[in-house]
């Protein structure tokens, strides 16, 4: 079984469009399991309209809870906090738990030992049924903690079911950044799609993201949305990635179609099958393949 | 007055309307901090001199071998297994050290000091009136609220009654929740598509309903996309302050590294109601500032 990360640095510039338009080409061709890894911000849902067939408790993580009872307000734990999470007040003092970052230092030096700590529900994660193949995703909750924890749950369930199921390929569809969550999403995985756009940001982006995948050791390709809005910034990302010897393996062009089969929940490939984006992408899942020798078999 | 802008969904112009905003608002030498330390994009915009460099991280435990005893109270107290005591040596994992310093204080020998370990950088400058800061998470580091905490600790002591402006990451998690702490308003930024929505909701749960600010919305590439967006703003009672039509002559200039009210400055007046719009809602400013 192969793994497929789909990853951009910057926001925003298409990597679900694209992840849902390579779920609908490969699924053509062999089975395949898709992984939302963008937790804070899941959409590949909103394109597949998945069956949600289960729904599982995700615990984040520790967050001190202060006993009213207990507590003689000495201020130690408001001393000893490095995360500003102590709210003082005049009888008892409590803690925010939005800022509490868990460590338990509180925990052990309150004198009075007023101070545990509990692991509150932080979102939620699905096993769902698409019409591509199943799908793994979450929901972490407003201003929750651990995305990558969560991050590592859903594509470690992704991968034993395609390993249980025999499915040959699964595709993670990442978030944004270089942090936590793109760590998370980046490893294991056999090869990263890129998708970068040509702009001052774009080409800033794809650096730092390069960067990232090469210091993980996951080889990379690249693909160039709206390759046409900017052909200068266009020709830089392809001058940058033949200096650093990554595949430029697509140029999809600048066309409304996109948001308007994101609209119709459908992706660019069945929407309009025929237009320039869809066979550009049909291209991408070519190249992709033949970086894998023609097969995902490992 | 400090303005968060913010998105949850990637893309959709937070550094484009942070950007235009602080220009728009140049005359009160506003501070820009772009918080955005996974890809910091801002000062692609602004272009400012950054003349201050300094590098940032977290505390990480160093032991002294001659007072350790090897009793192993540190590795308890470490929530993330990031000090370890295996036979007569002491494991320390910097990248998994969230630098609580729970390990130090719990030392009944007083064997543990603490040495930085660099996770980024912070620098700063001017763009002209306006002051410019941004952190930079290195490569490979995992932790991105370090940097952005150490962003903001730097320049906002100083910031007092100024204008700030903070250029948030996108998503909804521990980064843009460190962000928007100690805002006075958040300014989210969506787009007019499912996506947009989808994102719009979840960045509303955090700062109107976790952190309890108050929120406006900017709608990005009005135009595209479907009705979703204003139908939400409608039943949840979101101001929506200012709309920005799909142009394509706005993204070429925003690719080519050109701010949007440089680019095209009849914009420029909009931005500048928009700030009026958020000091009106607020309340935070002055009368004199909103006459002005």
């Amino acid at each position: 079984m192969k793994q497929l990360v789909i990853l951009s640095g910057k926001g925003g510039t298409g990597k679900t469009s694209v992840a849902a338009a390579l779920s609908h080409l490969a699924s053509q061709e062999l089975p395949i399991v898709l992984v939302d890894a963008d937790v804070d911000a899941a959409n590949l849902e909103l394109v597949l309209g998945p069956v949600r067939l289960e729904e599982h408790a995700f615990m984040g993580g520790q967050v001190a809870i202060i006993d009213p009872d207990l507590c003689r307000p000495c201020a130690r734990c408001l001393d000893v906090c490095r995360f500003d999470a102590i709210l003082p007040g005049e009888q008892t003092y409590r803690v925010d738990p939005l800022a509490c970052e868990g460590c338990a230092s509180c925990v052990h030096q309150c004198p009075e030992a007023a101070i545990r700590t509990q692991e509150p529900q932080a979102g939620l994660w699905f096993r769902s049924e698409t019409r591509f193949g199943p799908l793994f995703h979450a929901e972490l909750w407003a201003g929750q903690e651990n995305s990558g924890k969560l991050v590592t749950m859903v594509k470690q369930q992704g991968r034993l079911l395609a390993q249980d199921a025999r499915r040959e390929l699964l595709i993670v569809d990442g978030p944004p950044g270089i942090g936590c969550p793109v760590i998370s999403a980046c490893a294991g995985a056999d090869l990263a799609l890129l998708v970068a756009e040509p702009t001052v940001s774009g080409i800033h982006d794809l650096e730092r993201i390069l960067a990232t995948v090469n210091h993980f050791r996951v080889p990379a390709l690249v693909v160039v949305n709206k390759a046409d809005l900017n052909c200068v910034q266009t020709a830089r990302i392809e001058a940058y990635c033949q200096e650093n010897r990554i595949q430029l393996v697509g140029r999809l062009p600048y066309d409304t179609v996109v948001t308007e089969a994101m609209v119709q929940g459908q992706p660019v490939t069945a929407y309009q099958p025929e237009g320039a984006v869809a066979k550009a992408l049909r291209e991408v899942w070519a190249r992709v393949q033949r970086d894998w020798g023609g097969s995902t078999r490992p | 007055m400090i303005i968060a802008v913010a998105s949850g969904k990637g893309g959709t112009g937070k550094t484009t309307v942070a950007t235009s905003l602080a220009l728009s608002v140049a005359d009160k030498a506003p501070l820009f901090l772009d918080c955005d330390v996974e890809e910091p994009n801002a000062a692609l915009f602004l272009k400012p001199a950054l003349t201050q460099r300094e590098r940032v991280g977290v505390l990480i435990p160093e032991v002294d071998w001659n007072e350790c005893t090897f009793c192993g109270r540190c590795a308890q107290v470490c929530m993330w297994h990031a000090i370890a005591v295996v036979g007569r040596q002491v494991l320390i994992f910097p990248e998994l050290c969230h630098g609580c310093g729970s390990c130090t204080l719990a030392c009944p020998e007083g064997a543990i000091r603490e040495v930085l370990h660099v996770m980024g950088s912070l620098e700063s400058g001017r763009a002209g009136p306006i002051l410019f800061g941004q952190g930079t998470l290195d490569v490979g580091q995992a932790m991105a609220v370090p940097v952005i905490r150490q962003l903001k600790k730097k320049h906002l002591v100083e910031a007092d009654g100024a204008v700030v402006i903070l250029d948030s990451p996108p998503g909804t998690s521990c980064p843009v929740v460190e962000t928007m702490r100690g805002a006075d308003f958040v300014l989210l930024v969506t787009e007019p598509t499912p996506f947009g929505l989808h994102d719009l909701r979840l960045t509303v749960r955090v700062a109107r309903d976790e952190l309890g600010l108050p929120v406006g919305v900017v709608v990005n590439r009005d135009g595209v996309g479907d009705a979703g967006v204003d139908g939400y703003c409608a039943a949840a009672g979101l101001p929506i302050l200012m709309r920005i039509p799909h142009d394509r002559r706005i993204a070429e200039a925003i690719s080519e590294g050109k701010a949007l009210v440089e680019a095209l400055p009849e914009y420029r007046p909009g931005f500048i109601e928009l700030y009026q719009r958020i000091v009106h809602r607020d309340g935070g400013g002055t009368a004199q500032e909103v006459a002005r």
